[in-house]
This record gives structure tokens, sequence and C-alpha cells, in this order.
């Protein structure tokens, strides 16, 4: 394993180092200590390396990785994850606000709780959230999965389009257009799935499905005074 | 842009440090406030009957002596000073009434920093950490303090502008974010008979919550009758002699971040600021959710 000192060697450095990385590359396992709140840390990385961080870590995290496992063992900022492609990054506590924004591709597990706006935008990652999410989670969101093990702030799924909302606990309200949908066995499979990719112990079952009504993204000839 | 950053210590045993880690916490925002910082430390309470109030006049050889003087023998009273920068701290034998009214009547060109019994209020330009040196803050003992730095973006950077706004003994406000409605309520607090010292909208939250405890109000009802009345974005954080406090907006787009642990409750907008606190990893850390009030008090 190569362990990186953020003490002594600048993010900056560490980054670069891990972005040039060659595609056959023998050095799969990375270990970055006293990283003591560092923005943009792990950012851009797109071979199929192991990357743990140690500590609490700032904005941005595993921003718009490919292929890379990021594993921060601690707390992180605003964004994680954000624009991620494929790959994973899982965080042992809690994640602040915007978990997960855009991101296209790729699986990222909260292990604790995540903040406000978690997985807005998102356009095709599966988001996996053990703990509970803040307001406005999954606002705008396109493609993907959200599932929530604990509660949902207010207005979860606002203006929602093709993305799936799984929650297991209480959910504080609805946002424009997001309305609960049946929990077929198709879904039941697709969560268990998911849960077990994300290593989560929770019962599919126990989990209620929201999804887009499809009522406000869709011109309707109704509304045509208001333009 | 701004950075703010709160400690508030539980453990009696911390307090000799408070000086030192909120040097480092204001360091770590340097990036969001690199134009001026200012401090509120509460520390070294005066004995009964005395008032202490930190002052400011730009020229560095301003005469404090004279005014702590000529302030003593119009009053009758028993003052020291002693001066910081461009800031004087000055404690008097009287209630600190007297000594503003004296002041406003005798000395236009001194601005009152902050007064009470125990906080002192120093906000300079530079670097945060500059700021911090220059007026010592390493060495302050205390229970908890406040502090801001600054990145100006639409207005002028001078001392007046700084956070944190004080307006009532022992209570100081930081303010990261904007209010859209500080004229209608300044309006509406000049009638209740509160004065202005700036056009600041961050002064009229100041302001509106010295109001509402003026009015017998906790530290958390004055704060959450402030998420009906203000309109804006805003992440507060608050100091009074004995309380700490924290509330965002509903939208909570400025950022927070709070950690708590049996000793200490810290508070900054980037965790970068709370990374060197003692025990930091076993914290409890956590996004301060939106129009929620946060409240700690000493007692």
């Amino acid at each position: 394993m190569n362990v990186i000192d953020l003490a002594k060697t600048p993010l900056r450095e560490v980054n670069s180092r891990l972005q040039k990385l060659p595609k056959d590359t023998n050095e799969r396992l990375w270990k970055l200590v006293n990283v003591h709140g560092e923005h943009a840390c792990a950012v851009g990385l797109t071979q199929p390396i192991e990357v743990q961080i140690e500590g609490h870590i700032g904005y941005y995290c595993g921003g718009m990785n490919q292929q890379a496992t990021i594993v921060v063992n601690g707390q992180c900022g605003v964004g994680l994850a954000e624009n991620i492609m494929s790959g994973e990054v899982r965080v042992k506590g809690n994640a602040s606000a915007a978990a997960g924004a855009t991101g296209q591709g790729g699986l990222i597990v909260i292990e604790g709780d995540a903040g406000t706006r978690c997985g807005i935008s998102m356009k095709g990652v599966d988001i996996v959230v053990g703990g509970s999410v803040g307001a406005m989670s999954a606002f705008m969101a396109q493609a993907g999965s959200l599932v929530v093990c604990g509660d949902a702030g207010a207005n979860l799924g606002d203006s929602l389009y093709e993305a799936r909302i799984y929650v297991q606990g209480k959910v504080e309200s609805l946002g424009a257009d997001c309305v609960e949908k049946k929990m077929t066995p198709h879904h039941v499979a697709k969560l268990e799935k998911l849960l077990k990719r994300a290593g989560i112990g929770a019962n599919p079952n126990k989990f209620k499905r929201y999804g887009s009504a499809r009522k406000l993204y869709n011109f309707h000839v109704d509304n045509v005074d208001a333009y | 842009m701004c950075g703010i950053v709160g400690l508030f210590l539980k453990n009696p045993s911390l307090q000799s440090k408070l000086g030192a880690h909120v040097e480092t916490m204001l360091v770590g925002m340097s990036e969001r406030g690199p134009d001026s910082a200012g401090i509120a430390v509460y520390h070294s309470p005066v004995a009964a009957g005395r008032s202490k109030l930190t002052l400011f006049n730009a020229d560095e050889a301003y005469p404090w002596r004279k005014l702590a003087g000529d302030l003593g023998a119009a009053l009758n009273v028993e003052t020291d000073v002693s001066q910081k920068g461009n800031h004087a701290l000055l404690i008097a034998e009287t209630s600190e009434d007297k000594v503003i009214d004296w002041l406003h009547a005798n000395r236009h060109d001194v601005r009152i920093m902050g007064y009470g019994k125990l906080m002192e209020v120093y906000k300079d330009m530079g670097l945060p950490g500059a700021v911090a040196k220059k007026y010592g803050l390493k060495k302050m003992a205390g229970t908890h303090a406040i502090g801001h730095t600054r990145m100006a973006t639409e207005s002028a950077v001078t001392t007046e502008h700084s956070h944190p706004f004080t307006p009532a003994p022992d209570m100081c406000l930081v303010h990261n974010g904007s209010l859209s409605n500080h004229n209608n309520l300044r309006k509406w607090l000049k009638k209740q008979g509160q004065s202005f010292d700036t056009d600041n909208d961050s002064e009229v939250a100041a302001r509106y919550f010295a109001y509402r405890l003026g009015e017998g109000a906790t530290l958390k009802e004055a704060l959450e009758a402030g998420l009906t009345d203000l309109d804006g974005f805003f992440t507060f954080t608050m100091g009074t002699k004995d309380g700490f406090a924290v509330v965002r907006d509903g939208i909570a787009c400025k950022p927070a971040v709070l950690a708590e642990n049996d000793d200490w409750v810290a508070m900054a907008s980037e965790f970068r600021s709370l990374a060197y606190l003692p025990d930091i990893e076993k914290a409890k850390i956590w996004e301060p959710a939106p129009a929620t009030v946060y409240t700690w008090s000493l007692h």
C-alpha cells in the first residue's frame, strides 16, 4: 500500500499523482492520511484503484470519479462525489449537502446521514444512505436510485424526472410532482440487489418507493394560457 | 464570501487554551476571508460594578490615556486602559451605559466595538492569522469566542462593516449570507427605539435579536422569531455572556458544520477550521439542519 501524508505532500501533487497512474498500474491501493478537511481530494480519478482517506474531508471529495473506489473513514463536506461517472465512493460517517450532485453512474454509499439536497440533479448514479437525508433531496433527479434507510427531509424529490427513490423511514413531505408508487416484486428485487452491492443490511420489503407523477415536465395543453 | 468560526467550551479545564484553538480555527478560514477578520472573545470578566469596553480609532497614536483620564475625571470613577493595535480596552468603575453616554458626547472619533462585563471585540484588515497575532488572541483564556473572516465582494474593506456586530452588552453576532428585507426591518426596529451605526444588513439582524432578547425572549425564542421575521440567506452564529447559538435559513445554502463532544461545541463554515480541535476525530460532527435553532448555555 502507498501511504501519502497530506501534512507533507501538497494536495495538488497528491491528486496529480493519482490522476496520472497508467492503466496497467500495480499501485492499486492508496491511503491518504492527515487530510484535515482539504477540499477536492481524490478528484478526477480514472483508474480502478482504491483510495482510503483517513479522517474528515472537505468539499467535492471524489468528484468526477471514474472506476476508482474511494473510502472515507470519516465525515465529508459539500458535494461528495459530484458528477461521479463510475466506480464507488463510500463514506463511513456523515456527508454534507449536495452529495452525489449530477452523478451519472457508479455507486455512492453514505453509511451515516446526508445533508440537504442529496442526489440533486442525479443522472444515473445509485446513492445508498444508511441514515437519513436532509431537505430537498433528489431535487430534479433525472435517473438512478436514491435509497434512504432512515428518514427523508422536506420536499423530497421536488421536480423529479425518472429517478427512483426508496425510503424506509418517514418522509417529512414530498416535493412538487413527487408521489408514492407501488413497490412491485421487480422493485424489491432491484432494491435488494442495490442494498447488497452497498453492503447495507436493510430489509428491502420495508421500503416505500417514490417517483415522478410525470405531470410537471411535459407540456400540457390545459396550461397554454400560462405562457 | 465569508468564513465563520465559533468555539464554546463546556469543560472549564480547556479555558486557558480558548484563544489558541480559536486562532487555529480562524486561520482555517483564510481562503474564505483573506481581507479582514473580527473576533469576539468572552474572557476575564470584570468585577461587579465595573464595565469593559473595546474602543477603536484608526490612528495607532490615539491618546487613549487621555481619554481614560478625562472619562475618570468627568464621572469621578477609576478607569484603566490598555492599547492593542488601533483598539483600546477600557475598564471603568461604573456602568457601561454611563461610559457610552460620555463617549457619545465627548469622543465622536472613537467607535465602540463591543461592551459589557467580559466580551472583547477586535476587528482589523489583513489575513486572519495576522489579525489574531496582532491582538494576542492565542493568549486569551475564556469560555467562548466567535470569529469572522471576510472576503469583500460588494463593499469596502473597513472595520466598520466587519463582523462581529455587537448590539447589546456581551452579545455578538456573525452572519454569512444576505438579507432581503433589512430595510423594512430597520425601519421597524427604529420605531421600536433601536439606533443603527451602519447600513449593513447583518447589523439589522444583530439589532433584531438584541431587541427580542431585550423583550425577555430566551436565546432560542429570539432566534426562532428571527426565522419568521428575517428574509434572506443566513448562517448566524451568536454569542451572549453565557450562551452560544447557531441558526440557518430554510434553504441552508450558506455552509455550516457543527461538532460537539463532552468538552466543547464548535461551529465553522467548513470542516477545515475544526480539523485541529482536541479529540475532533471522536466528536459528533453534523451539518446543522435548515430553519433549526441550536443553542448551548454555560448554566
